[in-house]
C-alpha cells in the first residue's frame, strides 16, 4: 500500500536502454539480427529491473486501486463498497483535517528549506573550495544521511518539556514560552515541521550550490559592471539560473511533505489530538490497526493524486522553456 | 511541442505493456480469503504431551519476559518440547496477529489482542474441548470471562473459550511512600473524596500528584475509567466492553467521570506535559521521584521493586463511600491457539500447566508480577514481605473475592483505543474538548465500528 505514493517520483525515468547493435559476424544470426534492431536486445536487458519494478511499484499500485473499492479488514471477505470510501475520504471532516495538516508542513518542508537554502547556498557560494568548503558542505548535508527516525528522536528530547531548548529559553529570561512544544495543541504541528526543515536544509543547500557553481562567472562580471549590488545580483543572476534546481528542490520536500511518515509517527504519534496526524500516518494506522484496507486504499490513491497535483505544475513550471 | 508529443506518446506505449504486466499479476477477483471451513470444536483432543519431539512456535510480546521463563521451564520439565519464540512489541503484534495467523506459518500460541475479529475470521482455536478434558470449570468462572466470544465473534463475555491468561494483571494506584509522608498521607484513601483531598495536598505542597503519561495512547484513560467504574453500575461497563447490544458510553456515570477528569486537569494534577509524556517517560518520572501517584497495572511491581525498594505502595481505586466495594481493570495476557496450529494439543498442555504446575506458578507471580489464575484451589505462591508485588498480589486476590474485575474500555473494540479514547482525551486534558463531546465522540466512533 505504501508503495502507492511512494511510486508517485518513481515513473519518471525512461526505462528502456539504447537497444545494442550485435557486431559479431555470423551468417545464420539475420533473424537474430533483425530481432535486436526490433529492439528485442535492449528488452532482454532491462527486463529484470521491469520485472522488479511491476512486482514491487506496479503490482501494489494497482491492488491499492482495487481495494480502494472494497470494504475489508484484510483477511475476512471483501463486499463491494464502490465509491463509498472516496466519498468517506472527501467529507469525513477528521480525514479533511487530516490532509489540510499534510498541505500546512508543504510550508515548512519546502518553502522554508527552499528559502533558507538559497540564502545559506548564496553565503557559502565563495568558500565551497578547499577544505573549509568540503567541512561546510558536510555539515549541511549531515541531516540528510541520518535516519529520519533518529533525527525523531533526538528532536523530541530537544523539545520535550526540560530538554534543551526550553532550558535555553529559560536560562535567558524566556521561561514564560517554554512548554511541552510536541505535546502542545498550538505548536505541535509547528514544531514537528521545523524538524522537517532542517531535515531537508541541508539537501536544499547542497543543490542550490552545486547549481550556482555551474553559473558563468562571466555573467555575474557583467552583472558588476552594470552596477549591480549582491542583492540585485541575487535577483537577476542568481535566482533565475537557478530554476531547474529549485524545481527538484520543491519537487522532493512536498513529496517528503504530503508522504511524511517517520518524523511524525515518532515524535507525535499524530497527537495531541489530530493536531499533526498526516495521510501516510492515517492511512498505516486505518489499514493496520483499524483493518480498514478499502478506505487506507482510497485514501492512499487520493494521496497520490494529490502529490502528483502538487508538483507535476512545478515541473511544468521549471523545465518549460528549457528544453 | 512536437517532439515532446511524440516522446510522450513512445513513453506511454512503452508504458502499456509494463501496466499489463502489473495487471497480470493481479487477480481480477475480489481480495480476501474465500470463506474457509471453520474448525470444528467438536474435534477430538489429547491431553497426553507424548514423547516425540515437538516444537512449539510461539509468538510472544517484547518487555514480557513471563512468556520465554515458562517456555524454559516447561521444556526442563518436557524436555521433548522446544519453543521457537518470535518477539514484537504487543503494539506490533496488534497489527501483525491476523496476517500472521492466516499465513502458512501460523503460530502455536500467540499473544493476542483482542480477539473479537480473530474469532470472526476464523483464526482462533475454540479451547471448549479443552476446557472440559482439562477441567478449567474448577478456575473461577469471572476469571476466564473475558477469553469468551459468542458465536461467529459477536458478543464477548459469553459463549466458547478462545484463549488463556499467561498471568492475571490487576490495576490500580501505585504511590510514592516518601512522597506520601510529606504531604500528611498515612494510609490509602477510603474514599474517592479523600483521594482528592490527597491530590489537592499534594499540589498546595509542590508534588506532582499524579504522575501519568498521555502520548501515543491515552494513559488518563486509566483514572477515568477508575472513576467511571465506581460512579455506576460497573456491569454497564462491562456490557459496552463486550459490545452486549444497546450498550452505551453515554451514561451519567461516563460523563461525571470525564468531568472529574476535565476538573483534575484544570487543577493541574496530571503533569502540565502530559500530552507528550510516553509510557516509559512517567515511569522513568516516577522512578526519580516525580509523581506522588501513577496509575498503572501489577506488571511494573517488580521493576518498581527493583528501582525504588519500599518505597513503593499499592492500592486499589477506591469508591465513592467508605467500604464501598472495589472494581479495578483487570485483563489476563491473554494468550490463544491459531486455527492453523500445528500442535495444538501441546499448546493446550503448556497453557493447562502454566494454570497448575506449582513452578510455573510461582514463575508467575515471580517474573510475570501478578496472579497465575488458575482453580481456586490452589493458594497464590507468596512474594517476598515488603514489596509492591506483594501488595498487589493481595489486591488482586481481594479483587477476585469482590468480583470486582472489570476489562479495559481501550479494549471495547479493535480501533476504540486509537481512534477514540486517545485522541479526544489528549484534547480534554488540553481544554479543547468537552466532557459531554467527549462522551459522544468515543460512543459515535463506537457505533461506527460495530456497523461495518
Amino acid at each position: 500500500m505504501t508503495s502507492a505514493f511512494g511510486s508517485a517520483p518513481a515513473g519518471r525515468g525512461d526505462p528502456v536502454a539504447t537497444p545494442a547493435r550485435p557486431t559479431r559476424p555470423s551468417a545464420a544470426r539475420a533473424h537474430r539480427k533483425r530481432w535486436a534492431r526490433a529492439g528485442g536486445t535492449g528488452w532482454l536487458f532491462v527486463l529484470p529491473a521491469v520485472v522488479m519494478y511491476a512486482a514491487f511499484v506496479l503490482r501494489p499500485l494497482v491492488l491499492t486501486i482495487q481495494y480502494s473499492f472494497y470494504n475489508w479488514n484484510g483477511i475476512g471477505v471483501a463486499r463491494w463498497a464502490g465509491l463509498d470510501n472516496y466519498l468517506t475520504v472527501f467529507t469525513d471532516s477528521d480525514l479533511l483535517k487530516i490532509i489540510g495538516n499534510a498541505l500546512v508542513l508543504i510550508v515548512f518542508f519546502s518553502f522554508v528549506p527552499v528559502a533558507l537554502g538559497l540564502l545559506v547556498a548564496s553565503l557559502v557560494r565563495r568558500i565551497t573550495t578547499g577544505a573549509f568548503g568540503t567541512v561546510v558542505r558536510t555539515v549541511l548535508f549531515l541531516p540528510q544521511v541520518i535516519p529520519l527516525v533518529a533525527a525523531g528522536i533526538a528532536w523530541s528530547w530537544l523539545l520535550s518539556t526540560n530538554g534543551l531548548i526550553n532550558q535555553v529559553l529559560r536560562a535567558v529570561g524566556l521561561g514564560g514560552v517554554a512548554r511541552a512544544w510536541l505535546g502542545d495543541f498550538d505548536t505541535a504541528l509547528p514544531a514537528v515541521g521545523v524538524i522537517g526543515a532542517w531535515v531537508l536544509l541541508g539537501l536544499c543547500t547542497i543543490l542550490l550550490v552545486t547549481g550556482m557553481s555551474k553559473i558563468d562567472p562571466a555573467l555575474y562580471e557583467a552583472a558588476r559592471l552594470d552596477g549591480a549590488g549582491p542583492i540585485r545580483e541575487f535577483f537577476a543572476v542568481t535566482l533565475p539560473s537557478l530554476r531547474q534546481e529549485i524545481g527538484v528542490c520543491l519537487t522532493v520536500t512536498i513529496i517528503a511533505a504530503l508522504a511524511s511518515f517517520d518524523i511524525v509517527y515518532i515524535s507525535t504519534s499524530g497527537g495531541p489530538g489530530l493536531q499533526t496526524t498526516v495521510p501516510g500516518l492515517e492511512i498505516y494506522r486505518l489499514a493496520f490497526s483499524q483493518r480498514q484496507v478499502g478506505l487506507a486504499s482510497a485514501l492512499a490513491v487520493v494521496l497520490m493524486l494529490l502529490v502528483l497535483l502538487c508538483v507535476l505544475p512545478i515541473q511544468r513550471l521549471t523545465r518549460g522553456d528549457k528544453s | 511541442m512536437a517532439t515532446s508529443l511524440t516522446k510522450f506518446s513512445r513513453r506511454a506505449a512503452l508504458l502499456a505493456p509494463v501496466l499489463a504486466l502489473g495487471l497480470a499479476a493481479t487477480a481480477c477477483s475480489a481480495p480476501g480469503a474465500d470463506e474457509s471451513p471453520t474448525t470444528g470444536s467438536d474435534a477430538a483432543v489429547s491431553t497426553d504431551l507424548g514423547t516425540d519431539p515437538i516444537t512449539l512456535e510461539m509468538y510472544a510480546e517484547t518487555g514480557f519476559p513471563l512468556a520465554k521463563a515458562l517456555a524454559d521451564e516447561f521444556t526442563k520439565q518436557h524436555p521433548n518440547v522446544t519453543f521457537n519464540i518470535r518477539e514484537d512489541q504487543f503494539t506490533v503484534i496488534v497489527e501483525n496477529a491476523p496476517r500472521v495467523m492466516a499465513s502458512d506459518n501460523s503460530p502455536d500460541i500467540i499473544r493476542l489482542p483482542t480477539m473479537v475479529d480473530l474469532v470472526k475470521d476464523d483464526l482462533l482455536k475454540n479451547l471448549d474441548p479443552y476446557f472440559t478434558a482439562y477441567g478449567w470449570d474448577k478456575f473461577p468462572a469471572s476469571q476466564l470471562v473475558q477469553l469468551r466470544v459468542g458465536e461467529g465473534g459477536t458478543t464477548r463475555g459469553t459463549g466458547s473459550l478462545w484463549g488463556m491468561g499467561l498471568g492475571y494483571s490487576v490495576t490500580g494506584v501505585f504511590y510514592n511512600k516518601k512522597l506520601a509522608e510529606q504531604v500528611g498521607m498515612t494510609q490509602p484513601p477510603a474514599t474517592i473524596a479523600e483521594f482528592e483531598q490527597l491530590l489537592a495536598k499534594a499540589k498546595t505542597a509542590g508534588v506532582q500528584p499524579i504522575m501519568q503519561f498521555n502520548k501515543n495512547t491515552a494513559g488518563i484513560n486509566f483514572p477515568h475509567q477508575a472513576l467511571q467504574n465506581q460512579f455506576g453500575d460497573p456491569a454497564q461497563v462491562a456490557d459496552w466492553i463486550f459490545q452486549k447490544p444497546g450498550a452505551t458510553f453515554d451514561t451519567p456515570a461516563a460523563l461525571k467521570a470525564t468531568q472529574t477528569i476535565q476538573k483534575w486537569a484544570q487543577a493541574g494534577y496530571f503533569p502540565k506535559d502530559a500530552n507528550a509524556l510516553d509510557y516509559a517517560s512517567m515511569v522513568g518520572e516516577f522512578q526519580k521521584n516525580n509523581g506522588l501517584f501513577m496509575f498503572n497495572g501489577d506488571w511494573e511491581s517488580a521493576n518498581l521493586d527493583k528501582t525504588m525498594p519500599g518505597n513503593v505502595g499499592f492500592f486499589l481505586f477506591p469508591s465513592e463511600s467508605a467500604g464501598g466495594k472495589h472494581v479495578a481493570m483487570s485483563a489476563p495476557n491473554t494468550f490463544g491457539i491459531g486455527a492453523k496450529a500445528k500442535n495444538p494439543d501441546a499448546a493446550a498442555f503448556f497453557l493447562n500447566w502454566a494454570h497448575t504446575n506449582p513452578t510455573a506458578r510461582e514463575i508467575a507471580v515471580k517474573i510475570g508480577g501478578s496472579s497465575p489464575g488458575g482453580p481456586s484451589d490452589l493458594a497464590v505462591p507468596a512474594a517476598a514481605p515488603n514489596t509492591v508485588l506483594a501488595e498487589t498480589l493481595k489486591a488482586s486476590q481481594q479483587l477476585g473475592e469482590e468480583n470486582g474485575a472489570v476489562d479495559f474500555t481501550a479494549n471495547a473494540t479493535g480501533g476504540i483505543f486509537a481512534a477514540a479514547i486517545t485522541p479526544e482525551m489528549q484534547k480534554l486534558i488540553a481544554g479543547q474538548q468537552t466532557p459531554e463531546g467527549y462522551v459522544k465522540a468515543v460512543q459515535a466512533e463506537y457505533a461506527k465500528e460495530l456497523s461495518r
